[in-house]
């Protein structure tokens, strides 16, 4: 169980007031969608989930205590840009997360906890299709697998909640609906809380369960930093109840694909 | 005809006007010597290569009493420790304090101010304070090698780590990484390959520093033997100890350049 809240939080620097009054409660299981213009606050909402922010007024609250006060295990991250470590493998990327928690001194496991890990890791590059890139660096990769890997890096150590900064903003239109593709099943298999922040408003409403708008209420054109931006749109966009027979659903279109497979010439149309 | 910057020679022709230029002041070299010799047989200011020849087989085979052993050897191995000690005590001092200084905000905001100010120092202008606290030993040049090196290679290395990407950070520590885990697997392993760099950029005013405290003071050494020559003018042990000198500068140079290579292939990718 996982729950996020937002209690009137407040974030400026300065005098320029970046969010204002910020209010919001997040179930378990949410698939949380933050959209706005550009330079509205959404990154800023996010480093405070993070907290590599603080808010300067409100509370953040994780399953009711406040967030530590800085990044730890618990949230973890994909960046648009820059989230994997460009001078280590691919394996060694996705391997980093457990050594560090296993050895405090040395970063690295030995014998067989580093076979039962490799073995975790090499499934979980499998599940993103990477395994034949294990041995790869990260500059070998195109940037739709490298978001890819950046994943799979932040699901071994198993978060409570997955923050997505604009992670598909720098990729061609092929590898982004692979990519929701990936992050809609990702998100179902761990039963994770997501929070992703995008500006595009389609997949905010295909990849989102709930989808928050901010933007600024009120703008004064003298000193536009004197408002900031707050939530102004909130909505359901799929349902609980449906959610609840996804399982459900995807066993019927798994059956549906199986049909198709076996009448050729309907799938082609389709596609 | 197209525009200049768009003729670009192919490797065998960009090769030889490498070695053109060269060539051309060796000839130049060997005509004006001939010249003057024709003048003056025992003009000392240019040698022939009949002198350089046998001057520095006398250097490299010849045993001198005083230190038992051919003094281009002695010379060469002196300025090569003092050389190497000077550089390697830089790279540790720079790395550990580069990384150090560079991560933690509170040891950047104490010390980043007094190493900047230590990098506007003129080293020789500190040289004789240093021979008066140290002595006239090799405890004060390598000091004076350090002092002029060190200050510059943890700038670079402290500017290095402030340009990894926050994000990289940040994503170490909501994967659980400690403030030393941080150290030693992200902002290390990425800073070496720019040590390297600085270090090669350091080597020339390394063997600066080498040469010049040589100069004052030494047992031997490559430019203390130039210096003690130069009463004589005995440009036949000049010019191929400065020849010798930028063939060793290379040499380290191009070993490090290669080091760099094979120790970091994914640093070569980025750039890519
Ligand atoms: N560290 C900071 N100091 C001052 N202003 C900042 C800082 N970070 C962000 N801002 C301001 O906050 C606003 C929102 O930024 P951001 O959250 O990055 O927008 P978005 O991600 O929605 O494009 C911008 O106007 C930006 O100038
Ligand atoms: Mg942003």
């Amino acid at each position: 169980m996982t729950e996020i809240r937002f209690e009137k939080v407040w974030k400026e620097y300065g005098s320029a007031i970046v969010l204002e009054n910020v209010d919001l409660t997040l179930a378990d299981h949410e698939f949380l969608v933050v959209i706005g213009p550009s330079g509205v606050g959404k990154t800023t909402l996010l480093r405070l989930l993070l907290a590599q922010e603080r808010p300067t007024r409100g509370r953040i609250l994780l399953d009711g205590a406040e967030i530590a006060a800085e990044p730890t295990a618990d949230r973890g991250v994909v960046f648009q840009r820059y989230s994997v470590f460009p001078h280590k493998t691919v394996l060694a990327n996705v391997m980093l997360g457990p050594q560090w928690a296993g050895s405090p001194l040395l970063g690295r496991l030995f014998g067989a906890r580093r076979r039962a890990l490799r073995e975790r890791a090499m499934a979980l590059l499998d599940r993103v299709g990477l395994a034949e890139h294990a041995k790869k660096y990260p500059a070998q990769l195109s940037g739709g697998m490298q978001q890819r890997l950046a994943l799979a890096q932040s699901l071994i150590n198993k978060p409570k909640v997955l923050l997505l900064d604009e992670p598909f903003g720098a990729l061609d239109p092929g590898s982004r609906r692979a990519m929701h593709v990936l992050v809609r099943e990702l998100w179902e298999e761990q039963a994770m809380t997501i929070v992703m922040v995008t500006h595009d408003l389609m997949e905010a409403f295909h990849l989102g369960t709930r989808v928050v708008a901010i933007d600024r209420p009120r703008r004064d054109p003298q000193a536009p930093e004197r408002y900031g931006a707050t939530i102004t749109s909130d909505f359901c966009a799929k349902p609980r109840i449906v959610r609840d027979s996804f399982r459900f659903e995807a066993a019927r279109l798994r059956a549906a694909a199986e049909r198709e497979a076996d009448a050729p010439f309907l799938t082609r149309e389709r596609d | 005809m197209r525009r200049i910057i768009n003729y670009a020679p192919s490797p065998g022709v960009a090769l030889l006007l490498g070695a053109a230029p060269f060539v051309a002041v060796g000839m130049f070299y060997l005509a004006a010597s001939d010249a003057r010799l024709a003048v003056d047989a025992a003009d000392k200011l240019m040698p022939g290569l009949s002198a350089f020849y046998a001057q520095m087989s006398r250097l490299m085979t010849r045993v001198d009493p005083a230190v038992a052993q051919p003094l281009f050897w002695y010379d060469t191995w002196w300025s090569l420790s003092r050389l190497l000690q000077g550089i390697g005590w830089s790279a540790l001092i720079g790395i550990v304090g580069g990384i150090l200084i560079g991560f933690i905000p509170f040891l950047r905001a104490t010390f980043e101010p007094l190493i900047f100010a230590l990098s506007l120092i003129p080293p020789l202008a500190v040289l004789p304070i240093l021979f008066i606290a140290f002595g006239l030993g090799e405890t004060s040049k390598l000091v004076l090698i350090v002092f002029g090196i060190a200050p510059f290679i943890v700038r670079d290395v402290v500017l290095l780590v402030a340009a990894i990407p926050r994000e990289q950070i940040i994503k170490a520590q909501t994967l659980g990484a400690s403030t030393w885990q941080m150290i030693v697997d992200v902002v290390l392993p990425q800073a070496l390959p720019r040590l390297i760099e600085s270090v090669r950029l350091s080597l020339g005013s390394a063997w600066l520093f080498v040469i010049a405290a040589e100069a004052i003071t030494a047992e031997g050494g490559l430019g203390y033997r130039i210096f003690l020559v130069r009463r004589y003018l005995a440009m036949d042990v000049i010019l191929p100890y400065v020849v010798w000198i930028t063939l060793l500068a290379f040499l380290l140079d191009y070993a490090l350049r290669k080091l760099s290579a094979a120790a970091f292939p994914w640093a070569k990718l980025r750039e890519a």
